[in-house]
């Protein structure tokens, strides 16, 4: 009998049982939750008279929507000035309240982004079943879990029956051997690998990063990679557990401690595919080859090395990808043929949970350091992804090395990433963003992003216009 | 949850692949702590000229003349003819609330994405996937006859045009099951409870640092 993956030995441990139409039930135990995709769900099981069958497998936190400014920020729930915003934090404070949830606050020292404070915290560890309303969940994935976004009925499924109705999905391998090249990042190689498989290339995979890059990558850069799992596609990618994982996991809040830890180490080294595992596809790609990436369209698979210029339509010969070509064009405001690094920039933006966490920080005041930020740039952001990753960035004095060169230093929160908060681009701006979406309107109405790495983003704000960061 | 039997819907076209949760309902709108209430942001940045607000009377708001969902000959369409990878992105369910609440009862693509296909059954969305040929062959009829109409029955598993002409799609039996009788999903899997409460037991030996460990 063939080998198992990793997602074969996490879905065998959580399968509470099949059902006859070949749909099954998982068992979920970690559940987070923000104040966006949650409302609803407290609603239904009150309107039902339903209680959460347990209380102590959720942790949540206001993300989306909290203000980034220390000024609007110092007061609270209560200082949020946009008054729609407020009632979702709101409610959110009152639904874990009233249900007994544990909820790191606006103004805790351990709020941040969902998908951020899940690993830091250690509420999320390897073996995991993970699920949130939030698609971006994959990115646990990183700790040899299985974590995938839900939407909002089963938020509120998981809440009553501590369970997941799903459908096993196939295996995906992608598999990246070689060394990166020096400033290509995971960011690039998760972009690199977009550009690859499209967007549509994992779904219906589970997809497992492995490789040599992988084994290589630390564990914020494979949470980076899992993040963007979902942008290809699929709901759930995943890094075998190794030393580091352990090593990553130890002395966390919620990590297990003493024996129970012993017990864990042990069932976590476990967690990695067979040698002779069979993957219904894989995808190799040549990691030394891979160079900074910059997304030039409206889709994160329109993506393209940082020397490369700009498609052309006219030499494109399906309809449907020259008409989506031609549309992206337009919406960028962009001609095609034009070189990457013509591009200006008229915002930066260093966060969301793909790269808010102190690496990433570090990596952008590395390009920073006794620079500035150029004058053509409106605005130049870093957003740390939770408190702790801000006060950590504090300590090694990163702030005050982005602040001199003209970037803003901010409080944690999803911010520009999806602009629900105050931060977002104006219309037909051109932002250069660690993000991972750059849907039309994405940042903002009628903004316009660019994906790229934070060394990347660090050197398009100070040069004014995209470089390849490995000149800079 | 809404049950779907089968309708005789008119159809209206999203005629571009990799259409994104973003672009169904834009961020601006998830502020609400409601379900209901977001068919007219559906499709906000594509069907208005201005930048749309929550909570916002939208009957004053510039329509986009070239946008089809503003044409007269596509009012009170059920039926939204789609192209690959219908639905990508967010995971938010609001996608399929908008949907729902401007008026589709189905849409019919070559392809979903995962997230989006779950939540369309929880919300009696019918995510109906037909081959891209055959999905080519309604675009151009579509395009070609005004009033434009097609019957889906659920039941058959068959989506029937003006003509005559029948194509059947595949559906997972449960799901149909449950979208025919408008079964609600936690009730159903609370009948599992004996199941998961054993699961729970065994799993409370075997890993037992999943719980316990978050408490107020
Ligand atoms: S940072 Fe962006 S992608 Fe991540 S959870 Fe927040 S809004 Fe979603």
């Amino acid at each position: 009998m063939a080998g198992k993956t990793l997602y074969d030995k996490l879905w065998e441990a959580h399968l509470v049982q099949n059902r006859d139409d070949g749909s099954a039930l998982i068992y979920i135990d970690r559940h987070i939750v923000h104040e966006v995709t949650s409302p609803q769900a407290f609603e239904g099981l009150r309107l039902a008279g339903r209680p959460l069958w347990r209380a102590d497998s959720i942790l949540a936190t206001p993300d989306h929507n909290v203000p980034t400014t220390l000024s609007e920020r110092a007061k609270g729930v209560d200082g949020i000035e946009d008054s729609v915003s407020k009632i979702q934090v709101q409610t959110l404070d009152d639904n874990c309240d009233e249900f007994g949830v544990v909820e790191y606050k606006i103004n805790d020292a351990r709020q941040g982004i969902v998908h951020v404070i899940g690993p830091e915290s250690g509420a999320c560890l390897p073996g995991m079943t993970i699920v949130c309303g939030d698609s971006h969940t994959a990115t646990n994935g990183a700790l040899g879990a299985l974590a995938h976004g839900i939407g909002t009925s089963e938020v509120e499924h998981v809440m009553a029956t501590q369970c997941l109705v799903a459908k096993k999905m196939k295996n995906l391998l992608i598999k990246v051997d070689g060394t990166l090249g020096k400033g290509v990042s995971a960011k690039d190689v998760v972009l690199a690998i977009i550009a690859k498989i499209g967007t549509a290339g994992g779904t219906g995979f589970a997809m497992e990063f492995g490789g040599q890059v992988f084994r290589d990558m630390s564990m914020e850069g494979r949470m980076t990679v899992c993040n963007m799992a979902i942008e290809a596609g699929a709901r759930a990618g995943m890094v075998a557990v190794d030393d580091k994982t352990i090593e990553y996991v130890k002395g966390r809040d919620f990590a297990p401690k003493g024996e129970q830890w012993d017990q864990a180490e042990t069932y976590w080294r476990t967690l990695v595919s067979d040698d002779d595992a069979v993957f219904d596809k894989v995808v190799e790609i040549n990691g030394s080859e891979i160079l900074p990436q910059v997304s030039w369209g409206t889709s994160p698979e329109m993506v393209l090395p940082v020397n490369a210029s700009v498609p052309e339509p006219q030499l494109e010969s399906d309809p449907v990808k020259k008409s989506s070509i031609e549309r992206a064009l337009s919406y960028m405001g962009l001609q095609g043929g034009q070189a990457i690094t013509d591009i200006k920039v008229d915002r930066v933006f260093i966060g969301s949970c793909t790269n808010s966490r102190i690496e990433d920080i570090r990596q952008a005041a590395e390009v920073a350091k006794g620079r500035k930020v150029a004058d053509s740039v409106i605005q130049a952001m870093v957003v740390p992804g939770s408190g702790q990753v801000k006060a950590q960035a504090e300590a090694e004095g990163l702030d005050k090395i982005l602040v001199e060169a003209g970037f803003e230093w901010r409080e944690p929160g999803c911010s520009m990433c999806l602009a629900m908060n105050a931060d977002k681009l104006g219309n037909g701006e051109h932002c250069a963003s660690t993000s991972n979406r750059n849907f039309e309107g994405r940042q903002g109405y009628g903004g316009r992003t660019h994906l790229v790495s934070p060394a990347m983003a660090a050197a398009a704000a100070i040069a004014g216009h995209f470089v390849d960061v490995r000149e800079f | 949850m809404k049950s779907f039997t089968q309708i005789d819907g008119l159809v209206a076209p999203m005629d571009r692949a990799n259409v994104d949760t973003d672009m169904i309902i834009p961020k601006n709108f998830l502020k609400s702590i409601k379900r209901s209430g977001f068919g007219k942001n559906l499709f906000d940045e594509l069907r208005y000229m201005d930048e749309g607000l929550p909570d916002q009377d939208c009957s004053h708001r510039p329509l986009n003349p070239d946008f089809p969902l503003n044409f007269p000959r596509y009012q009170d369409a059920q039926v939204l003819l789609a192209r690959e990878n219908f639905g990508c992105g967010s995971s938010r369910e609001h996608a399929p609330w908008a949907l729902d609440d401007y008026g589709f009862r189905c849409v019919i693509a070559p392809s979903f994405a995962d997230i989006f296909y779950n939540n369309s059954f929880k919300n009696g969305l019918l995510p109906l996937i037909l081959p891209a040929e055959v999905v080519d062959q309604l675009f151009a009829e579509m395009y070609a006859n005004e009033g434009y109409r097609l019957h889906v029955d659920l039941a058959a598993q068959t989506v029937t045009t003006p003509s005559g002409e029948s194509f059947s799609f595949e559906i997972d039996e449960f799901r149909k099951h449950c979208m025919l009788n408008g079964l609600d999903d936690i009730g159903l899997t609370l009948q599992e409870a004996d199941a998961i409460r054993a699961f729970e037991e065994k799993a409370k030996q075997t890993t037992p640092w999943v719980f316990g460990m978050i408490k107020a």
